[in-house]
C-alpha cells in the first residue's frame, strides 16, 4: 500500500493520524517492506475499528495483518465498558479461540528418523482431518454444556490429557463467564460429531524441529533447545464456533442501529458491552473459546496415543496453548492508571510479559510462550513477551505468516501432488485429504514468516526465542 | 476445476446465468449472475459448492428444503448461503442443484445433492460462514441481477 498515507514513529511503527469520524489513531507494526506489500484494505480497516464506540488508545495491526472481515486479521483493539465501549462478534471473528498448542517429545530427529512414514501414517490415520472427518466423541445436550463451560478442564476429566496441561493454557484451560444457553441448538447440533477434529483450511497438526535458539535464557525456561522435537497443532471452535459468530454477526448488524451504532462496515458488528446483546454474544463467546480449548486437548490426547505406541520413550507435556480470535476482560494500564478493558484480538496472540499473575509460576520469569505458526513447508517460530509488548499493543504480537496471495491464485500457480513431492524431496512429509487443499496452502502462498517475526520482534511486540522447522504435516 | 462456471448464452440482451469466484486475500468471494435475482442466488450457490469441490461431480440425487428471512436483499443472500453451509455441515452433503423462489424478503429454496464423499469429491475447504464483505446484490443496467460476498474458509 501507499506508506504516505503514515507518520512514522520509529522503524516498525506507523500512525494514521485520526480524522474525521476517528476517536483514536491506527498504528500498524511493519518493517517497511511488509508495510508497502501489505493489501490497502488493511489501513482502510483499522481506521474504521478506530471509529467504534469507547476504542481505547489506538486501534492496531501486527506485522502479519491482513485484509479481513471488518476488522483485518491480525488487528488488536480494546474497548472501555464504562465508555460506552463495545464487543464485536466480527472483532473476534467466526473460528473463536483458534489457535496454537506446542507439545515437547523428549526426542531428537535421530529417534523420528527410523519411524518417520509410520508416524506420518499413524498421525493421519488417528487424527480426524479435512471436510466431513468427525470424531469418535458424541456429546449430548448434557454433555455438551458440561464441555462450553469447562472447556479443556472438561477435556481432563474425560480422561485426555493431564492435569498439569491445564496450567500451561490461557485461562487455565477453562474461560469463565461461558454461557452454554447463549448457543444455539444449530450450533450445537455442528458440533455433534465435530469434537476432537482439525478442521480444513489453515490448519494442521505438524511434527517440527528446533533449528536455532534466539534467546537461551528463555527457552531454557520454556525447556527448548536446538535438535529438539516438539509437536504444533493449530485448529479452532469447529462448526459450534463459525455457527456462533454468524448468527451473533446477525443480530448485531440488525441491532446496531437501535443502539446508535453508526457502523463503518457491516462486518465491524457490534453491541454496547453493557447491553443484553453484547452480555450473551460474550457468553456465547466464551462456550466457542472453551469448545476450542477442549477440542485441542483432544486432539493433544490423540497424538499422545499415536506416540506412545511407536515411540514409546516419549514423553508429551504441553509447552504452551495460545489464541488468536478472542475478546477477553483483562487489566491494562492507562494513562498510568490500570484499567479493566475487552481487548479483540482477531488474528493476534496474546504476549504477555514476564511477571503478569496469569502466567503460571514456571513461565512467570520468562514471559509467555508465543507460538507462531507458519504455512506448510516454511518455518514456526517461539517468542516470548516482554515487559515493552505490555506498553506496545495491550500486550500482543503476530498469529501467524499470513497469506501473500489468494486461494484462487494459488490454486492456478501449484498442483498439490507436486508441492507434496517437492517438500518430500526436502524430507517434509504432507498428509492431507485434498490434493487442491495443498496446493491452495501451498508455502508460496505465504509471506515470508521470518520477515513478519522479526518485525514483531524488533518492533518490541515480542521476543524471538526459537526457530522450527517442520518434518511431517497434517493438513486439515 | 474451474473457477467459473461456463457461460450459458442469456436471453438477448440479459444477464446469462453464471458464476464464479473473486479473489480475496485470506478466503473466497462468491459471484452469481442471472436474470432474475433467484438465478443469481442460485448461481451464488452453486459458486460456494465451487469453492470446495467441483459441482459437477455432485449428483443431485436428494433434495433438501430450505427458508430464511431476512429485513434486506443482502443479508438474505448472506442468510441463504449460511443456511446451505448449516446443511452442509449437519447432513454430510454437497449440493449442485439450487431452485430459490423469492416473495419479497423471504426465500424457499430447493437443494439438490448428495452424501459428501470424500474419495470422490476431494473437497478443498470447509466453508465457515458467508460474510458481509464484499457483499454486493445489485441490478444491472440491463435488468439482470448480481449477488456476491465472500465466504471465510
Amino acid at each position: 500500500m501507499d506508506i504516505a498515507q503514515f507518520e512514522r514513529k520509529s522503524e516498525f511503527e506507523w500512525l494514521i493520524k485520526p480524522t474525521g469520524r476517528m476517536r483514536v489513531p491506527g498504528v500498524i507494526f511493519a518493517s517497511e517492506v511488509l508495510l508497502r506489500e501489505m493489501d490497502a484494505k488493511v489501513a482502510e480497516q483499522v481506521t474504521n475499528v478506530a471509529m467504534l464506540p469507547g476504542i481505547v488508545e489506538a486501534s492496531f495491526a501486527m506485522p502479519d495483518a491482513h485484509w479481513g472481515y471488518g476488522f483485518p486479521i491480525g488487528g488488536v483493539a480494546a474497548f472501555d465498558p464504562d465508555h460506552g465501549g463495545v464487543v464485536s462478534a466480527g472483532g473476534v471473528g467466526f473460528d473463536i479461540s483458534c489457535g496454537v498448542r506446542t507439545l515437547h517429545t523428549g526426542l531428537q530427529l535421530k529417534d523420528i528418523e527410523p519411524v518417520k512414514m509410520r508416524l506420518a501414517d499413524a498421525l493421519y490415520h488417528a487424527i480426524p482431518a479435512g471436510l466431513g472427518s468427525t470424531g469418535t466423541i458424541r456429546l449430548d445436550a448434557a454433555k455438551m454444556d458440561a464441555m462450553l463451560r469447562g472447556g479443556a478442564h472438561w477435556a481432563v476429566e474425560q480422561g485426555f490429557g493431564d492435569a498439569a496441561d491445564l496450567e500451561r493454557i490461557e485461562e487455565g484451560g477453562c474461560m469463565r463467564g461461558a454461557d452454554p444457553a447463549q448457543v444455539s441448538e444449530q450450533a450445537k447440533q455442528r458440533q455433534r460429531d465435530e469434537m476432537g477434529t482439525l478442521g480444513s483450511g489453515n490448519h494442521y497438526l505438524e511434527i517440527q524441529r528446533v533449528t536455532e535458539v534466539y534467546a537461551e535464557d528463555i527457552a531454557a525456561a520454556f525447556g527448548v533447545k536446538p535438535g529438539d522435537v516438539v509437536v504444533s497443532i493449530h485448529c479452532g471452535s469447529r462448526g459450534l464456533g463459525h455457527q456462533i459468530g454468524t448468527e451473533f454477526l446477525r443480530q448485531m448488524v440488525i441491532s446496531a442501529p437501535g443502539y446508535g451504532i453508526d457502523l463503518p462496515d457491516r462486518e465491524l458488528a457490534c453491541a454496547p458491552i453493557h447491553s443484553p446483546l453484547g452480555q450473551d454474544y460474550l457468553g456465547a463467546m466464551r462456550a466457542g473459546i472453551n469448545c476450542a480449548l477442549a477440542n485441542r486437548q483432544i486432539l493433544t490426547h490423540l497424538t499422545r496415543q499415536v506416540f506412545s505406541q511407536l515411540l514409546p520413550q516419549s514423553r508429551l507435556p504441553l509447552l504452551y496453548d495460545v489464541s488468536h480470535n478472542t475478546c477477553k476482560l483483562e487489566t491494562h494500564t492507562v494513562g498510568g492508571r490500570p484499567k479493566q478493558l475487552f481487548v479483540h484480538r482477531k488474528g493476534a496472540t496474546r504476549a504477555f510479559g514476564p511477571g503478569h499473575p496469569d502466567l503460571p509460576s514456571a513461565l512467570r520469569q520468562a514471559g509467555q510462550p508465543v507460538l507462531i505458526g507458519g504455512s506448510m513447508g516454511t518455518a514456526s517460530y517461539i517468542l516470548a513477551g516482554t515487559r515493552e509488548s505490555m506498553q506496545r499493543a495491550f500486550g500482543s504480537a503476530c498469529h501467524g505468516s499470513g497469506r501473500a496471495m489468494s486461494r484462487h491464485q494459488a490454486l492456478r500457480s501449484w498442483n498439490g501432488r507436486h508441492v507434496v513431492d517437492e517438500l518430500a524431496g526436502r524430507g517434509i512429509l504432507i498428509r492431507s485429504p485434498s490434493s487442491r487443499g495443498v496446493a491452495e496452502e501451498a508455502p508460496g502462498a505465504y509471506k515470508d514468516v521470518s520477515a513478519v517475526v522479526d518485525s514483531a520482534d524488533r518492533a518490541g511486540l515480542a521476543c524471538k526465542v526459537a526457530r522450527l522447522e517442520p518434518i511431517i504435516c497434517i493438513k486439515g | 476445476m474451474g473457477s467459473r462456471s461456463d457461460l450459458f448464452p442469456g436471453r438477448h440482451g440479459m444477464t446469462a446465468e453464471r458464476w464464479e469466484h473473486f479473489p480475496h486475500e485470506a478466503d473466497v468471494g462468491v459471484r452469481g449472475e442471472g436474470a432474475t435475482l433467484e438465478q443469481a442466488f442460485e448461481q451464488a450457490a452453486l459458486a460456494l459448492t465451487a469453492a470446495i469441490t467441483d459441482p459437477l461431480v455432485v449428483i443431485p440425487r436428494d433434495m433438501i428444503r430450505l427458508s430464511c428471512e431476512a429485513p434486506d436483499d443482502e443479508l438474505l443472500l448472506v442468510d441463504w448461503l449460511n443456511a446451505l453451509v448449516y446443511e452442509m455441515a449437519t447432513r454430510s452433503m454437497l449440493f449442485s442443484r439450487f431452485e430459490v423462489r423469492l416473495e419479497g424478503r423471504r426465500l424457499d429454496a430447493k437443494a439438490w445433492g448428495e452424501a459428501l464423499d470424500v474419495g470422490r469429491h476431494h473437497p478443498a475447504v470447509e466453508v465457515k460462514g458467508a460474510t458481509y464483505t464484499a457483499l454486493k446484490v445489485a441490478r444491472h443496467a440491463d435488468g439482470g441481477w448480481l449477488a456476491q460476498c465472500v465466504v471465510d474458509v
